[in-house]
């Protein structure tokens, strides 16, 4: 009987102020021969009691990163989680409300997202960002519809910088479309540049980088936005967002799109999802934007509150000619995201980005002087590298883990060609003994 | 605004979080200076204090499940279980990281798996996958198998059909994957008109998307005799699971003939809904859908060691998000379907309808009803009286249920119906709720004779009145600009 508003003495008078004497009486509409005869095949009702006990048995057979001194990366980040994020994404106000459709039933909730889209903004350098997008990797191939709409045109040229998981979103993405995607491969850990130049034509819509790319190296925009936009196209760029914390902003070297996955805002990794995709670009793009916005308007009081808003680019009003199919987005995590950076400041987000590029740069040091072991790639790098080992990497992960440590992901996993490199990231929750002990590990 | 803006609550140097120094000895800057940001973001400097006074005030102004009844048709707005949340926040799983290796994810591996079976049997086909965001995302991860089912035929196939009375997202969704959509009408019962259908079927026909029970809240009746059309042609039948809630151990798509079809963790199965998100929306498939499912694939070994695999699926439409899902919205829904067991679930979808049509006989019969059958857990009322007897729409008469405290329905959809208002009320409603709501809408009745102004401008008794959503739209004001900080 769990979570029925009406106990079964109710449910019978209910049934007979209908003229029904069973429950099943109500599907008379439904044909016979389609009806499931008996109970569903499935576990027993469990009482809250037995429940709790049942998922915490099931629990303790997951040994999580979160719990160890872990050095996995690769587009979720063990950073910090200040506690007042969880504390107010609780409150059932924010919890259990719906798309905020009804703007005077909604305030808070749109209020916080229009901050949210400002701090976005911000961070990016952009003119506006929307409400959310599922994640980095779906948001890439939004941004690329987005720039075909925008262009009116249908090449698509993407580095292979970018995360694989990225790749391969936007290659089932865009299979059925009229687009045109062109994978180039990189060139030294970084994008190609002449190849993406002796690509770059007017049928291209854009072209779309990653910085810091999957590889953690720090890829300068410039040269790339100038091409880009010669040639009529748009840059698009998939970032860090806590990178930006430190490095130049996207709006600073004139990008069109700019998107991301914002599980580093104060998502926790959570195996991956919910996870938080994030949009920015110009103010003449808005109408060609996936996604909801929000918008500050007045009431009819000249009071000013806040609503969604260019609803016609949707789903809901739009139809098959919607800029997306979106509906439900990621809502809570838009609030986690605005809280992380309403409580870590400008100041704080420096410090952060600061911390994690020291640390990583620390250990990338003490990693290059084991004989065997270096940085793959000379370029900068910001909180991520690739490690190259003499050996294959599952034998140095199996020797770092009898010390309690998770020393990155195997590039294998995207790249079997690359048994022997390890992809390792750094945030600002390693210490310096954490590190030191990695290194020690590493050299045994 | 009953509060200001975080930015205009800003004090220079203030913060709430700070961290401990570098404890590691870098002689200098690390990254060459070109590579640096030349202007901070401007973001709020505030300290801790003042970010949750900022929320908790702003959570005031929000309705919710929580605080207000909230029959919005199509979003089954059911209470959602703390014990979820409780479980699905335990460190062992929001510490998990996407790519640790198999055998330390064994727990939630285990879970999502399981989550996996209880689906097969929910809808009664023997392929799921978990991968998709939402619902929307799983109608287009469906019609993207779909295409890529017809693709290694070698049948080419253009067009969806799609009802009249269809959510946006389904043309949206069949767009995207590369369709041209047909629209079939409804006839005077509400229901899928197959006169129409039938016309409309031909070899280039992939697939038709339907809801069941459709949005006007009632049973497609003769949705075996569309699965058979549509086989009959060589193509699909897609159920968009929205409204799934009504029909939960009654009766599963899998068993009308259904191909494919999308659950929305989010309304049927209690995860909440966070103001626009984070959901679901888990597709299950026939056998022959099964190789082109997305991956990486959850499935068990033979010792009962649990896997994700993505590779040996090579027909498989790749991936349509990063890593797994939405894990940790997975996880309550597997809470909540633990809670309820086989029993639990039937009567769920029992009295989500026992509730719906109780409250359809105590509406006034000053709305119109412009469908007559049975309905299931939601129905659609019509305004058009009102508007025409007191020029009265059903948007002010949403208006003013928000002065009573309760959410509005869903309104002006489905798009078949004038002055539509889409009321369900869920399961987890009390029958008082239910007449308490029902004489509200008597009551507004009764305003809308006297004082139709009144309702004009409703609300009246929340911090705004009614939004100017034309200025938003042509005046678009997305962000703050540091122009006007005081």
């Amino acid at each position: 009987m769990a979570y029925l508003g009406n106990p079964p003495d109710t449910q019978k008078d209910m049934l007979a102020e209908l003229g029904l004497t069973r429950h099943s009486e109500l599907f008379r509409s439904i044909p016979e021969s389609l009806r499931f005869k008996g109970d569903l095949n499935l576990p027993p009702a469990e009482t809250e009691m037995d429940l709790v006990r049942h998922v915490r048995t099931l629990a303790k057979r997951n040994r999580p990163a979160g719990d160890t001194v872990s050095f996995l990366g690769g587009g979720v980040y063990d950073h910090f989680i200040p506690s007042a994020i969880d504390a107010l994404t609780s409150r059932g106000e924010f919890l259990t409300c719906y798309t905020p459709y009804q703007a005077e039933a909604s305030q808070g909730t749109l209020q916080i997202l229009w901050e949210y889209q400002t701090m976005i903004a911000e961070l990016t350098g952009m003119e506006l960002a929307n409400a959310s997008l599922y994640d980095g990797a779906s948001a890439v191939a939004e941004a690329a519809m987005m720039a075909a709409a925008v262009t009116r045109r249908r090449k698509v040229i993407v580095s292979q910088t970018l995360h694989p998981e990225s790749l391969a979103c936007l290659k089932t993405y865009l299979i059925n479309t009229d687009l045109e995607p062109v994978t180039v491969p990189w060139k030294n850990g970084a994008a190609d540049m002449e190849t993406i130049a002796g690509l770059l034509d007017d049928e291209t819509a854009c072209v779309i980088a990653q910085t810091p790319n999957f590889f953690g190296v720090i890829e300068p925009m410039e040269k790339l936005s100038e091409m880009a936009h010669a040639i009529g196209a748009l840059l698009v760029v998939s970032v860090d967002p806590i990178s930006l914390g430190l490095l130049a902003s996207p709006g600073e070297y004139e990008a069109d799109i700019v998107v991301g996955e914002g599980q580093s805002l104060g998502l926790p990794m959570n195996m991956g999802g919910p996870s938080l995709g994030f949009l920015a670009t110009r103010k003449k793009f808005a109408r060609q934007i996936p996604g909801r916005l929000v918008g500050r308007t007045v009431d009819h009081h000249g009071k000013a509150c806040f609503c969604l808003t260019l609803q016609t680019r949707e789903q809901h009003i739009r139809r098959e000619k919607a800029t997306s199919n979106i509906c439900t987005n990621e809502g809570l995590m838009t609030v986690r995201a605005m809280l992380y950076l309403s409580l870590v400041g400008a100041a704080g987000l420096k410090e952060v980005a600061r911390l994690c590029a020291a640390k990583a740069h620390y250990l990338a040091e003490g990693l290059s002087q084991i004989k065997g072991f270096g940085v793959r790639y000379a370029a900068p790098f910001f909180k991520e590298f690739v490690l190259e080992c003499d050996q294959d990497a599952d034998r140095v992960l199996a020797r770092v883990a009898k010390h309690g440590i998770l020393g990155g992901v195997p590039m294998a996993r995207f790249y079997p060609q690359m048994s022997n490199r390890l992809l390792v990231a750094v945030t600002e929750k390693r210490t310096r003994a954490e590190l030191d002990a990695f290194i020690a590990a590493v050299s045994q | 605004m009953p509060e200001p803006l975080i930015f205009d609550k800003s004090q220079p140097g203030q913060r709430a979080v700070e961290f401990p120094p570098s404890d590691v000895p870098n002689a200098g800057p690390v990254l060459p200076e070109n590579l640096l940001r030349r202007k901070p973001p401007r973001l709020p400097e505030v300290a801790e204090r003042s970010v949750v006074r900022h929320l908790t005030i702003l959570s005031r102004e929000n309705f919710s499940v929580d605080t207000n009844f909230y029959p919005l048709g199509s979003c089954t707005m059911k209470y959602n279980p703390r014990v979820n949340e409780q479980l699905s926040g335990l460190p062992e799983f929001t510490g998990l990281h996407p790519y640790q290796f198999d055998e330390d994810c064994q727990g939630t591996l285990a879970i999502l798996w399981q989550l996996q079976e209880m689906l097969k049997e929910i809808t009664g086909l023997p392929g799921v996958s978990l991968q998709p965001a939402a619902g929307a995302h799983g109608e287009l991860t469906a019609m993207l198998m779909f295409a890529a089912w017809f693709r290694d035929r070698g049948e080419r196939r253009t067009t969806i059909l799609v009802p009249d009375s269809a959510h946006g997202t389904n043309p949206a969704s069949a767009a995207i994957a590369g369709f041209k959509i047909v629209q079939v009408r409804s006839n005077e019962h509400g229901l899928i008109d197959l006169d129409d259908l039938r016309s409309k079927l031909d070899a280039s026909v992939a697939d038709m998307m339907l809801t069941c029970p459709n949005t006007l809240g009632l049973f497609e009746t003769d949705v075996g005799e569309v699965a058979k059309l549509l086989h009959g042609v060589g193509a699909k039948l897609y159920i968009d699971g929205a409204n799934l809630n009504a029909i939960l151990g009654v009766t599963r798509p899998g068993d009308w003939g259904a191909d494919a079809l999308h659950i929305n963790t989010h309304k049927t199965l209690s995860t909440p809904h966070g103001g626009g998100g984070p959901g679901a929306g888990p597709i299950a498939v026939a056998a022959d859908l099964v190789p082109f499912l997305p991956v990486p694939r959850i499935e068990r070994g033979e010792t009962g060691v649990f896997h994700l695999v993505d590779t040996g699926h090579p027909k498989s439409i790749g991936r349509v998000r990063a890593f797994l899902g939405q894990t940790g919205v997975l996880l309550r829904a597997y809470c909540y379907l633990r809670r309820l067991g086989a029993r639990g679930v039937r009567e769920t979808a029992e009295n989500a309808v026992l509730n719906a049509r109780y409250l359809q006989s105590r509406c006034p019969k000053d709305f119109a009803t412009p469908y007559a059958g049975d309905c299931m857990h939601e129905f659609v009322l019509s305004g058009t009286p009102l508007k025409k007897a007191f020029g009265v729409r059903t948007l002010d008469v949403a208006k003013r249920l928000i002065d009573r405290g309760i959410h509005p329905p869903t309104v002006y959809f489905p798009l078949i119906v004038d002055e539509a208002m889409m009321i369900e009320p869920t399961e987890t409603e009390r029958r008082r709720t239910l007449d308490w709501f029902a004489d509200v809408l008597a009551e507004i009745v009764a305003e809308a004779k006297a004082d139709a102004d009144q309702l004009h401008d409703a609300p009246h008794t929340t911090s705004i009145s009614r939004a100017d959503e034309v200025r938003a739209a042509r005046d678009l004001d997305l962000r703050y600009t540091w122009d006007e900080a005081k």
